[in-house]
C-alpha cells in the first residue's frame, strides 16, 4: 500500500531533517507559568464569559453556571497573549516544539465546565496561537524551524478501568464516545495548523487507541496525514501505566499507528523514568520522545527539581543514546528548558535501528 | 530476518521462534463449552471470569473469548466479559483473541482492548471488498487477525485450496494494504475426521501438508487452527480425544504450526500414550491404512473414562489417612494428587499453617533424613521439594488471609540469601543447594545470576537475612567472592557467609576470603554438605562451637600454605623457556585447512548430538557418583541413577523433538606462528604474509622437571616464525542454550525445580557433545587432517584422537580474558548468540569455546602455579599492570602478591 501522503510534506521534510541530525527540544510545563499570573476567576472568564457561559444558546441551559477559574485551556480565547506568551518564553529558550494548550480541550473534559460545545473552537484557537508564535520565531532564526504540536490529553475518563470498585465491568466512558470526543478535538488542531499531533499523558492505553483510530480515519477521510506522537505515563514506580501495562506492552499496543515517535512524560521525574524510556530505546522504530515532571511533588504538591539538575540527568540519557525529543512536563520552566536544551547540545540523537534490527530486537 | 509478532495484554508477548507454539485458551468460547455457555446465559459473570483465570494459571498464553450463541446478545456479553477480565490483572496479562464469525461482535470485543490482541476471524467468504474492509479496521484497532482459509466459494477442505485462498488473502493483504505479516496469523480449518465418511479420512494430512507449504511460502505469518475439532467424532471419549490431539498437534506443530485453540490443561504428553493406542491414533491422523477408522474404533471404549497413560503404580496408598498420602507423596515424589491432599490436610487443621509445619514438615523431615542417611539422593529430594513447593504455593493464599487475621507468620529454620557472583551465569549448584535448604525449612531468597556485590547485601539487610550464600563456577568469580566478602566487612556485617561453586575450594576459602570477613566464612563443599552447616549456623547452641572450628581449621590451611616445603619449588621462566616442547620443525608440514576462515552453524540438529553425550559429568551435577553407563547398576546409586537417566531420557527426546533448544555454533581457522610464548594470527588474505589479526598469549610450566619431560605452553604446537612454515590455528565457540528461557520459566512457574535443573544440565550436556561433535568434524572435515579417522565415544571421551581443543579459563590456558580475543576472532555473539560477561563466563551458561591445535603431538596438561617472573612478562605482553595480571591469573600464583 498505499500509505496516505503527509498533509504538509515540506513541514515533514524539515522535521525528520532535524531529528536526524540533532536531538529536538520540546516546550515545558503550561500550568506552571499559568500560575505565575494569578489568575482569578475574571481573569479565566475575560471579556466573552464575564456574564455568563457564553454568547451561545448553551449558556441558558445553565443559568447557574459553574466556575470556570482552572480551566487553562479556556485562556486560549479569554487570554490569547499570556498563551502566546508562553509560547515566546520556550522558543526564546530554545524549543524546537511546542505544545499547543489544548491538553483539556475535548468534549468530555470541558463538560466539567459546562463548555463542551467550545471543544473544535478550543482547539483550533489553540492551534493558531501556536502556530503564530512558531512561524515568528522561524522567521527570526530560519536555521532552526519550529514546529506545532496539536496535544491531545487523556480526558478526565478512563476506557478500560471502572470508577465503581463494587463493579469492575462498568465504563463511564466508551471507545465510540472517546472516539467522536478526539475526532472532534483533532479536527481542529489539524484546520489551525499544527504539523504533528501528540497524544500523550496517557494512563489508559485504551484511551490512547480511541485518539489513534480517530485520527487514522480523519486521515483517511482527508486523503492525508500528519505525524503522530506518542507519549504514555508511567504512574508510579511499580513500573506500570494506570491501566497496569508495562513500558514494552503499552509500546505493543500503539505502535500499529506508526508514530513518528514514541516516548513518556508527567508522573515521574527523569531518573524514575530511564528504565522504561531505556525499553523504548531498545525496541521502537520510531524516534524516542520523553518530557518528564520536574522531580516528584514535595510535600506541598510542588515540583522543585532544578533545571541543573534536571539537565544533569537528561544529558546522561542523551549520552546514552535514549533519546530524540526532549522538554519539560509539570514544573518545568523555560529556565529547565534552556538548561536542557544546553546539556544535549552537540550530543547525537539516538540512531533509528534499521527496519530488520527493530524487528529482532 | 524474521519479524516477530508483538502482542499485549497488561504484559507483552513476543511470538520467538523459541516458544514454538502458542496455546490459546479455548474454554472461555460458548460454542466450545457448554458449562460457559450456561455461565453466560444464566449471567454468572463471576464464575465465567474463574474460568478465564484457570486457563491463565495452566499455561493458556492467549485466551479465545467467543459469545456466538443465538439465545445471547452476543455484542453485549463480549463488551462485558471482556471489560471485567480487564480488570483481573492475573488474566488481563495475556493478550485476548476476539472471537466471532460476527463482525458487529469482534468490533465490540476490540474496543474494549487496550493491549494489542488477536481477531478470530477474518475471510473471503463476502468477497474481497469485505475482507479489505475488515483487515483495514483491524489494522486502525491495532491488532493481528486470523484469516480463515474460507472464499467465496466455502471452506477450503483439500491441501490445494487451503495454500490457495491463504495466498491470495496474503498478497490482498499485503499489497493493498500495509498489513504487516507477521500479523498474520492463517487457519487452513481443522475438520472431524474418522467420522465414517471416507471423504474427511484425509483432513488432518491436508491440514498438516497445507500447514508445511504455508509456512514454507510465509515464513513470518503463523499457523493455527481449534484442535479440538479434530476428534470430533469421538466426543464423550476423552482419553481417546486427547490422544489424538496430541498426536495431531504433534505432526502439525512439525509441519510448522505455531498456535493453536487448545485446551491448556488437558494436552497429554505423547510418550504418555498408551503405545497400543497411539499407534492407531496415529494411523488414523495420517490416513496410514484404510481400515484405520474402524480399527481405532475396536478399542476406543477401552479407554472410555480412564488416562490415556497406562497405570503401573499401585494405588494402594491413596487409601491411607492424608497424613501418610502427603509423607507418601513427599518422600516419592508424586505430585499428582499434592493439591487435593494439602486442601483435605488443611480442612482438617485450625491454622493453614499448621499443615505446613506439621504434616509436610513431617514429610521433609523424613525426606531429609533419607538423605542425610545417604538412602535418597539429590534427584529424589530435588522432586520431593517439587511436591513440597506446590503444596506451599496451593496453601499460600490461605495463610496470608490468617495473616492478615491474627498477624502470626511462620516459623522457618532461618533466612538466607543466595547469589551466583557478578560476572557468572552458572546457577546448577545454586539452585541445587537452595532446594536442598528449602526442604529443609529455610528460607531461600535467590537472587539468580551475575548478580553485584551491593545487590547482595542490600537484599541481606532489606530481608534481615540469617547468612549470605555466594556461587560462582569460573575463576575470576572466586576474587568477585573475595571482594564480597570485602564489602560484608566494611558496611560492618554480622551475618555468616557461604562459599560454594565448582572452583571454590577450602583452600582459597581460608587464603583468600575468610581472612576479609570477621564474622565467620565457611566453604560449603556440595548441596550434601549445605543442610548441616546451615543448621549449625542458625542454632544458638551450636554456631559458636562451630564457626571456632571453621576459624581454627582455616588459620591451619594457612599456616601449612605458608610453611610449604621447599620442595614444589618452581623453575625460573627462562629456564622453563629454555627446555620447551621440541619438534623437528624444518621437517615438519602443518595440514592446512579445508574450509580456511569462518564456518557457521545456525539451528543444528541436536538428535546429531545426542550420541555424543558424555553421561558421566551429568550425574556428578547430581552429585552422584560414578562413570556412565556402570553407575546404572552401581550398588548403592545406581536405581536413583537409573531413574533420573530415565527423566533425563524422557526430557531429552522433548528437547529434541519440540526444539526447545537452538545449537548453534561458529568455527574459524587462521594463519598463525609461534612467537615465543605467543601465537600469532594473521588474516587469510590478500598479502602471503597476511595482517596481523591478533596475537594470543599463553602460559608455560614452571614446575621443575627432569630434562625429558618439556615445560609445556600451548604456543609450542605451532610452528615459530622463523621456520617460515604455513601453520593454522582455529578457533570455536559453541551453545546448545538458546531458547532455554521460556522453558526454564515455565517450570519455574509451575513450582518445578526439578525439570528446571534437569533442563539446564542437559543443555549443558548437550553444549559439551555439540563441541565434541564438532571438533571430530573439524578433523575430519573443515581442517580435515584426519579424514578417515573412526573413534566411538568412549574414544573420544578418552580424546584418543589428533589435535586438541582447548578451553580458555581451563587448565592449559587458565587466562579468562583471552575469550575476548576468540570471540573477535569468531565474531562470535553474531554469529552464535553467547555473549561474554564482565567476569567473562558465557551466555547461555550451556556454551563451550576454546581453540583448535592440530599438531599430532599437541596434547592437553595442566600450567599449574607460575611463578612472579612469568606473571610480570605475561603482564608486559598483555599490557597489563602487575596488579591486574595477578588478580586475574591469582587461581595461578606461586605467591602471595602485595
Amino acid at each position: 500500500m498505499k500509505t496516505l501522503p503527509w498533509l504538509h510534506p515540506e513541514r515533514v521534510a524539515l522535521l525528520e531533517q532535524a531529528l536526524r541530525q540533532r536531538i529536538l527540544i520540546l516546550d515545558g510545563g503550561m500550568g506552571t507559568m499559568l500560575q505565575g499570573h494569578e489568575l482569578d476567576e475574571s481573569g479565566f472568564r475575560g471579556e466573552r464569559f464575564a456574564h455568563g457561559h457564553d454568547g451561545h444558546a448553551h449558556a441558558h441551559e445553565h443559568p447557574g453556571g459553574c466556575d470556570l477559574k482552572g480551566n487553562n485551556d479556556l485562556l486560549t480565547l479569554t487570554q490569547p497573549a499570556i498563551i502566546r506568551g508562553v509560547h515566546d518564553a520556550y522558543l526564546d529558550a530554545g524549543a524546537d516544539l511546542i505544545e499547543t494548550n489544548t491538553f483539556n480541550s475535548t468534549r468530555v473534559s470541558q463538560a466539567d465546565y459546562q463548555l463542551q460545545h467550545l471543544a473544535h473552537e478550543l482547539n483550533l484557537a489553540g492551534a493558531r496561537v501556536a502556530r503564530a508564535a512558531c512561524d515568528a520565531m522561524s522567521a527570526k532564526t530560519p536555521q532552526q524551524p519550529r514546529f506545532v504540536i496539536g496535544v491531545l490529553g487523556p480526558t478526565s475518563r478512563t476506557a478500560s478501568l471502572s470508577p465503581d470498585v463494587n463493579d469492575p465491568g462498568y465504563r463511564n466512558i466508551t471507545f465510540v464516545e472517546l472516539v467522536d470526543n478526539y475526532t472532534e478535538s483533532a479536527s481542529g488542531l489539524i484546520d489551525g495548523g499544527a504539523d504533528v499531533i501528540m497524544v500523550e499523558t496517557i494512563f489508559d492505553t485504551l484511551n490512547a487507541k480511541a485518539a489513534l483510530y480517530a485520527l487514522s480515519e480523519l486521515f483517511h477521510q482527508r486523503g492525508a496525514r500528519l505525524p503522530l506522537m506518542i507519549s504514555g505515563t508511567i504512574t508510579d514506580r511499580s513500573g506500570r501505566t494506570l491501566s497496569g501495562q508495562t513500558a514494552e506492552a503499552f509500546y505493543y499496543s500503539v505502535r500499529h499507528a506508526r508514530p513518528l515517535s514514541v516516548g513518556f512524560n508527567c508522573a515521574l521525574g527523569a531518573e524514575d523514568l530511564r528504565p522504561h524510556l531505556q525499553t523504548l530505546a531498545n525496541l521502537a522504530e520510531s524516534y524516542v520522545s520523553t518530557h518528564p515532571n520536574a522531580g516528584l511533588p514535595n510535600a506541598f504538591g510542588e515540583y522543585d527539581e532544578t533545571p541543573e539538575h534536571m539537565a544533569g540527568t537528561i544529558g546522561g540519557f542523551a549520552r546514552d543514546g535514549l533519546l530524540n525529543l526532549v522538554g519539560g512536563c509539570c514544573g518545568t520552566t523555560p529556565a529547565h528548558i534552556r538548561a536542557i536544551a544546553e546539556a544535549v547540545r552537540g550530543v547525537a540523537p539516538r540512531a533509528l535501528p534499521a527496519a530488520d534490527q527493530a524487528e529482532a530486537a | 530476518m524474521v519479524r516477530h509478532t508483538r502482542l499485549s495484554g497488561l504484559e507483552p508477548l513476543v511470538l520467538t521462534p523459541e516458544l514454538l507454539f502458542i496455546n490459546v485458551g479455548e474454554r472461555t468460547n460458548v460454542t466450545g463449552s457448554a458449562q460457559f455457555k450456561k455461565l453466560i446465559k444464566e449471567e454468572r459473570y463471576d464464575e465465567a471470569v474463574e474460568v478465564a483465570r484457570q486457563q491463565v494459571e495452566n499455561g493458556a498464553q492467549v485466551i479465545d473469548i467467543n459469545m456466538d450463541e443465538g439465545l445471547i446478545d452476543s455484542e453485549a456479553a463480549m463488551t462485558r466479559f471482556v471489560n471485567l477480565i480487564s480488570s483481573e490483572p492475573d488474566i488481563a496479562r495475556v493478550p485476548f483473541m476476539i472471537d466471532s464469525s460476527k463482525w458487529t461482535v469482534i468490533e465490540a470485543g476490540l474496543r474494549c482492548l487496550q493491549g494489542k490482541g488477536i481477531v478470530n476471524s477474518i475471510s473471503m467468504k463476502e468477497g474481497e471488498a469485505q475482507f479489505l474492509e475488515h483487515a483495514r479496521k483491524v489494522q486502525q484497532y491495532g491488532a493481528a487477525a486470523v484469516v480463515m482459509a474460507f472464499d467465496e466459494q466455502g471452506q477450503a477442505d483439500t491441501c490445494a485450496r487451503k495454500v490457495d485462498i491463504c495466498t491470495r488473502a496474503h498478497e490482498l493483504l499485503t499489497r493493498e494494504l500495509d498489513f504487516r505479516p507477521e500479523d498474520i496469523i492463517f487457519d487452513p480449518n481443522i475438520f472431524a475426521i474418522a467420522t465414517g465418511i471416507e471423504e474427511h479420512n484425509n483432513y488432518a494430512v491436508d491440514f498438516i501438508e497445507a500447514t508445511r507449504e504455508l509456512k514454507r511460502r510465509f515464513p513470518d505469518c503463523h499457523i493455527s487452527g481449534g484442535v479440538s475439532n479434530v476428534s470430533f467424532s469421538f466426543r464423550g471419549n476423552n482419553v481417546v480425544r486427547e490422544a489424538i490431539h496430541s498426536v495431531f498437534l504433534y505432526h502439525a506443530i512439525r509441519a510448522g504450526m505455531d498456535m493453536g485453540i487448545v485446551n491448556a490443561g488437558a494436552l497429554t504428553i505423547m510418550d504418555d500414550i498408551d503405545p497400543a493406542l497411539r499407534e492407531r491414533v496415529e494411523d488414523v491422523v495420517l490416513n496410514r491404512r484404510e481400515d484405520a477408522t474402524e480399527r481405532l474404533l475396536e478399542i476406543a471404549d477401552n479407554y472410555r473414562g480412564k488416562r490415556g497413560a497406562a497405570v503401573v503404580e499401585t494405588l494402594a496408598w491413596r487409601e491411607q489417612p492424608v497424613r501418610a498420602r502427603l509423607s507418601h507423596a513427599l518422600v516419592h515424589g508424586i505430585d499428582q494428587y499434592v493439591v487435593e491432599d494439602t486442601e483435605e490436610a488443611r480442612q482438617l487443621s485450625t491454622r493453614p499453617l499448621d499443615v505446613i509445619e506439621g504434616p509436610l514438615m513431617d514429610g521433609m523431615n523424613v525426606v531429609g533424613d533419607l538423605f542425610g542417611a545417604g538412602k535418597m539422593f539429590l534427584p529424589q529430594v530435588v522432586k520431593s521439594a517439587r511436591v513440597m513447593k506446590k503444596a506451599v504455593a496451593y496453601l499460600l493464599p490461605y495463610i496470608e488471609e490468617e495473616k492478615l487475621r491474627t498477624g502470626e507468620t511462620s516459623k522457618n529454620n532461618g533466612k538466607i540469601i543466595m547469589a551466583t557472583v557478578k560476572g557468572d551465569v552458572h546457577d546448577i549448584g545454586k539452585n541445587i543447594v537452595g532446594v536442598v535448604l528449602r526442604c529443609n525449612n529455610f528460607e531461600v531468597i535467590d537472587l539468580g545470576v551475575m548478580v553485584p556485590a551491593q545487590k547482595i547485601l542490600e537484599a541481606a539487610i532489606a530481608e534481615n537475612a540469617d547468612m549470605i550464600g555466594l556461587s560462582g563456577l569460573i575463576t575470576p568469580s572466586l576474587e568477585e567472592m573475595s571482594q564480597v566478602a570485602r564489602e560484608m566487612q566494611r558496611q560492618n556485617f554480622h551475618i555468616p557467609l557461604l562459599i560454594g561453586g565448582a572452583t571454590t575450594s577450602r583452600a582459597h576459602t581460608a587464603l583468600k576470603i575468610e581472612p576479609h570477613y570477621k564474622a565467620g566464612t565457611v566453604w560449603v563443599k556440595d548441596a550434601s554438605r549445605a543442610v548441616g552447616v546451615a543448621q549449625s549456623l542458625v542454632s544458638k547452641e551450636l554456631v559458636e562451637d562451630f564457626l571456632t572450628k571453621v576459624r581454627a581449621d582455616y588459620a591451619d590451611v594457612r599456616e601449612r600454605h605458608r610453611n610449604r616445603g621447599p620442595g614444589k619449588q618452581l623453575v625460573s621462566l627462562a629456564k622453563a623457556r629454555a627446555q620447551p616442547f621440541r619438534c623437528d620443525w624444518a621437517a615438519y608440514q602443518p595440514p592446512q585447512p579445508q574450509a580456511p576462515g569462518l564456518s557457521v552453524f545456525d539451528d543444528y540438529d541436536l538428535a546429531t548430538l545426542r550420541p555424543y553425550i558424555d553421561w558421566t559429568p551429568f550425574f556428578q551435577t547430581w552429585e552422584l557418583a560414578g562413570h556412565y553407563p556402570a553407575i546404572l547398576t552401581d550398588a548403592v546409586v545406581g536405581r536413583q541413577a537409573s531413574e533420573l537417566f530415565q527423566d533425563a531420557q524422557a526430557m531429552l527426546e522433548r528437547i529434541i523433538a519440540e526444539r526447545w533448544l537452538t545449537a548453534r555454533a561458529v568455527i574459524g581457522f587462521w594463519p598463525a606462528a609461534g612467537v615465543g610464548d605467543d601465537v600469532e594470527v594473521y588474516s587469510l588474505l590478500p598479502s602471503a604474509e597476511g595482517k596481523l589479526l591478533a596475537t594470543l598469549h599463553s602460559l608455560r610450566q614452571q614446575a621443575d622437571k627432569p630434562p625429558e619431560r618439556p615445560n609445556l605452553c600451548l604456543a609450542d604446537f605451532i610452528a615459530p616464525k622463523e621456520f617460515n612454515k604455513p601453520d593454522w590455528i582455529g578457533g570455536f565457540a559453541v551453545t546448545a542454550g538458546i531458547g532455554i528461557e521460556p522453558h526454564l520459566a515455565r517450570f519455574e512457574a509451575d513450582y518445578d525445580d526439578y525439570s528446571a535443573i534437569l533442563l539446564k544440565a542437559l543443555a549443558d550436556r548437550l553444549a559439551e557433545a555439540f563441541a565434541e561433535h564438532l571438533h571430530e568434524r573439524v578433523r575430519r572435515e573443515f581442517w580435515g587432517y584426519a579424514p578417515d579417522e573412526a573413534l566411538d565415544n568412549d574414544a573420544l571421551v578418552a580424546e584418543q584422537y589428533r589435535g586438541i581443543r582447548p578451553a580458555p579459563g581451563y587448565p592449559a590456558c587458565p587466562d579468562h580474558t583471552e575469550k575476548t580475543t576468540l570471540f573477535a576472532l569468531l565474531d562470535a555473539t553474531a554469529h552464535t548468540g553467547i555473549t561474554l560477561t564482565e567476569g567473562f563466563a558465557m551466555y547461555p551458561a550451556a556454551a563451550v569455546s576454546g581453540w583448535y591445535y592440530a599438531h599430532p603431538d599437541s596434547q592437553y596438561f595442566v600450567v599449574g602455579r607460575i611463578g612472579k617472573d612469568q606473571v610480570e612478562d605475561y603482564a608486559r605482553r598483555k599490557g597489563w599492570t602487575l596488579a591486574e595480571a595477578e588478580r586475574w591469573l591469582s587461581s595461578q600464583l606461586d605467591y602471595d602478591p602485595e
